[in-house]
């Protein structure tokens, strides 16, 4: 793991107040290009609150999101997404009653250009444009592994499969950094093993990946890095390895008492 | 094949006048033919970026006031110096300002209620149509109030030498068609385009779409503005054809038959404001014709209501577009694309 790669994400002491709730304090992290950084902690701990303030989605109360050193606050999620940083959720999130094909289609959005007039004139540049995004869609159904399901309504697809075109949707955007929520969680022992099959494929092409995941096997085995956060805060930072002797860790998990995870 | 079927049902109704003689039911069909054209506009925003207007006559009413005001000429005192007026303009040129104003206003209501969604975004709708009905019942000067816009001038097209009426009633007809396949065509090929995917991306999963890098805002002021357009025109068509333009246009029920029309049809299909258009815009007349007691005509036209809505909840074209693909009616995809169908 090349420790030189320069930083893409920078979390600079964020926080999330709710009235007198603290979902988060002063969270700090940075994620290098190419990285695969796991973001763990027990329920409650603040992880989705921390995806949806980097991702626009949320404001912070305090702190500030950079990303390739461009401070995010105050922009929309779409200006967010149009910058590279592209979010799944936690629940499947697809187009219910539209087919996978348009799915993806919907995703390849920012690809397009169109104006009304061509549109509706159905001028030779319009039709050139859809078919462009017609190719692309294919491309990517078949790189997730859902070509054979093109055809069929997102909502009639089972479980696993609607996670993964989710994730096809969210490459769809052409990101340069993922933010993944709980990708298999609810999945079974071979939905997961085809998840992470995928994630590792996108790790590959050089996407930076920030993982959100309670599947520990999955983080421990995909993650160069894992942050880990309770009650709002980070209370460890490390390699895989660093993570799972951490005395601090262990307790957040289990509760004090335990000696081995 | 499909498209076959929809041209020869398109050749079909432009016979029309060619073999039915009886003009009451012609004027049945040109008023059915103008409020189709209104539901299509209204289920563009329903039925595909799933904002529902219940505002939407107050479109239509702009288009009709705005095409009068031009066809007629007016003059308004705006300061007590200051009189602003115009000459009459040929009706045809009242349809494209009807168009243009009712375009700038859909924009105004898209931009102005950007941030609102279901209930409040209905609410608005309704208040703004409300202030409208106001404004044409009020500002008598500009509109007549309640004395209504009369002697209102048929549409005429073309030059004196060539010029094409629309006065007689076979005619105004195959204009209504004309002006209804156009809409048909460009909302077909607005919601099956980039555009027409980010609004349905809107109606599905706001949130998701948001993730995904679409300015969901800039597509529901297109919707709102497209679809405005559309019921400007309908409403200015409605305008020189009936030839009175009164504040009564506004009332709350002819927004309620438009989204009757488009829920029981099916929104979000493109033949659903149709058919919808066609059974409760041509219905009531068939009644009235049967000559039974009006209070009877109304409970029929309710329970039918009920009825399609109660057994057909998705609305007449999704439960027949399932029944002959022997789908389930809850897994039915409403436009299947066309890329793989090939």
């Amino acid at each position: 793991m090349s420790v030189q790669a320069e930083t893409i994400l920078s979390v600079d002491r964020i926080a999330a107040h709710f009235g007198g709730l603290i979902a988060l304090s002063d969270m700090s992290f940075d994620v290098r290009n190419g990285e695969i950084v796991g973001l763990i902690g027990p329920n409650g701990a603040g992880k989705t609150t921390a995806f949806n303030i980097i991702t626009g989605f949320q404001r912070p109360s305090s702190g500030e999101v950079r990303y390739r050193s461009q401070a995010l606050t105050g922009m929309k999620p779409h200006e967010i997404a149009r910058l590279g940083l592209v979010r799944t959720f936690q629940r499947t999130s697809v187009f219910q009653e539209r087919s996978v094909f348009q799915n993806v289609l919907t995703g390849l959005h920012c690809s397009g250009r169109s104006r009304l007039w061509d549109t509706i004139l159905q001028s030779g540049r319009e039709k050139a444009s859809e078919r462009e995004l017609e190719n692309a869609a294919h491309e990517i159904l078949h790189f997730v592994g859902l070509e054979q399901r093109a055809g069929e309504q997102a909502g009639a697809l089972s479980y696993g499969e609607q996670r993964l075109l989710g994730i096809a949707l969210a490459l769809a955007v052409k990101p340069t950094m993922l933010l993944l929520d709980e990708p298999v969680s609810g999945m079974n022992h071979s939905e997961t093993a085809r998840a992470i099959k995928l994630v590792e494929k996108i790790s590959a092409s050089g996407m930076t990946i920030l993982l959100v995941e309670h599947d520990m096997q999955m983080v421990m085995q995909v993650c160069s890095r894992i942050v880990v956060l309770n009650y709002g805060r980070i209370i460890a930072e490390g390699t895989p390895l660093e993570i799972q002797n951490n005395p601090e860790v262990i307790r957040a998990y289990l509760g004090q008492g335990k000696k081995r995870a | 094949m499909s498209r076959y079927l929809a041209w020869l049902l398109v050749a079909v109704l432009a016979s029309v006048p060619l073999w039915l003689t009886d003009f009451y039911l012609l004027h049945i069909l040109i008023t059915a033919g103008i409020f189709i054209v209104a539901a299509m506009s209204l289920n563009l925003l329903l039925g595909y970026t799933g904002q529902l207007s219940l505002g939407h006559v107050a479109f239509f009413g702009i288009g009709a006031y705005t095409s009068a005001l031009v066809s007629l000429g007016f003059e308004v005192h705006v300061l007590p110096e200051v009189t602003v007026g115009m000459a009459p303009k040929p009706a045809w040129l009242g349809v494209l300002c009807a168009i243009a104003t009712a375009a700038v206003t859909g924009y105004a209501i898209g931009k102005l209620s950007f941030r609102l969604r279901g209930a409040y975004f209905v609410i608005v709708s309704i208040g703004f149509a409300e202030v409208v009905r106001l404004i044409a019942v009020n500002w008598v000067e500009l509109t007549q109030g309640p004395m209504a816009l009369n002697n209102i001038p048929a549409l005429t097209i073309g030059p004196a030498a060539f010029e094409i009426s629309f006065l007689r009633k076979p005619a105004f007809y195959l204009l209504v068609l004309a002006v209804g396949v156009i809409c048909y065509v460009v909302i077909a090929r607005l919601v099956n385009s980039r555009a027409g995917r980010a609004m349905i991306a809107l109606r599905e999963n706001e949130v998701l779409a948001r993730s995904l890098g679409i300015d969901v805002t800039r597509y529901l002021v297109l919707a709102t503005m497209v679809s405005a357009a559309m019921a400007g025109m309908a409403g200015a068509l409605y305008a020189h054809y009936i030839r009175i333009v009164d504040p009564d246009i506004f009332l709350f029920i002819y927004t309620v038959t438009m989204v009757i029309m488009v829920i029981t049809g099916g929104k979000g299909t493109l033949a659903g404001p149709v058919v919808g258009g066609m059974v409760f815009g041509v219905v009531p007349e068939v009644l009235r014709a049967m000559e039974i007691r009006p209070e009877t005509q109304w409970i029929i036209y309710g329970v039918l209501m009920v009825l399609v809505v109660y057994f057909l909840p998705r609305g007449i074209v999704p439960a027949v577009q399932s029944y002959f693909s022997g789908r389930k009616a809850d897994t039915a995809v409403p436009d299947a694309p066309k890329v793989l169908q090939k």
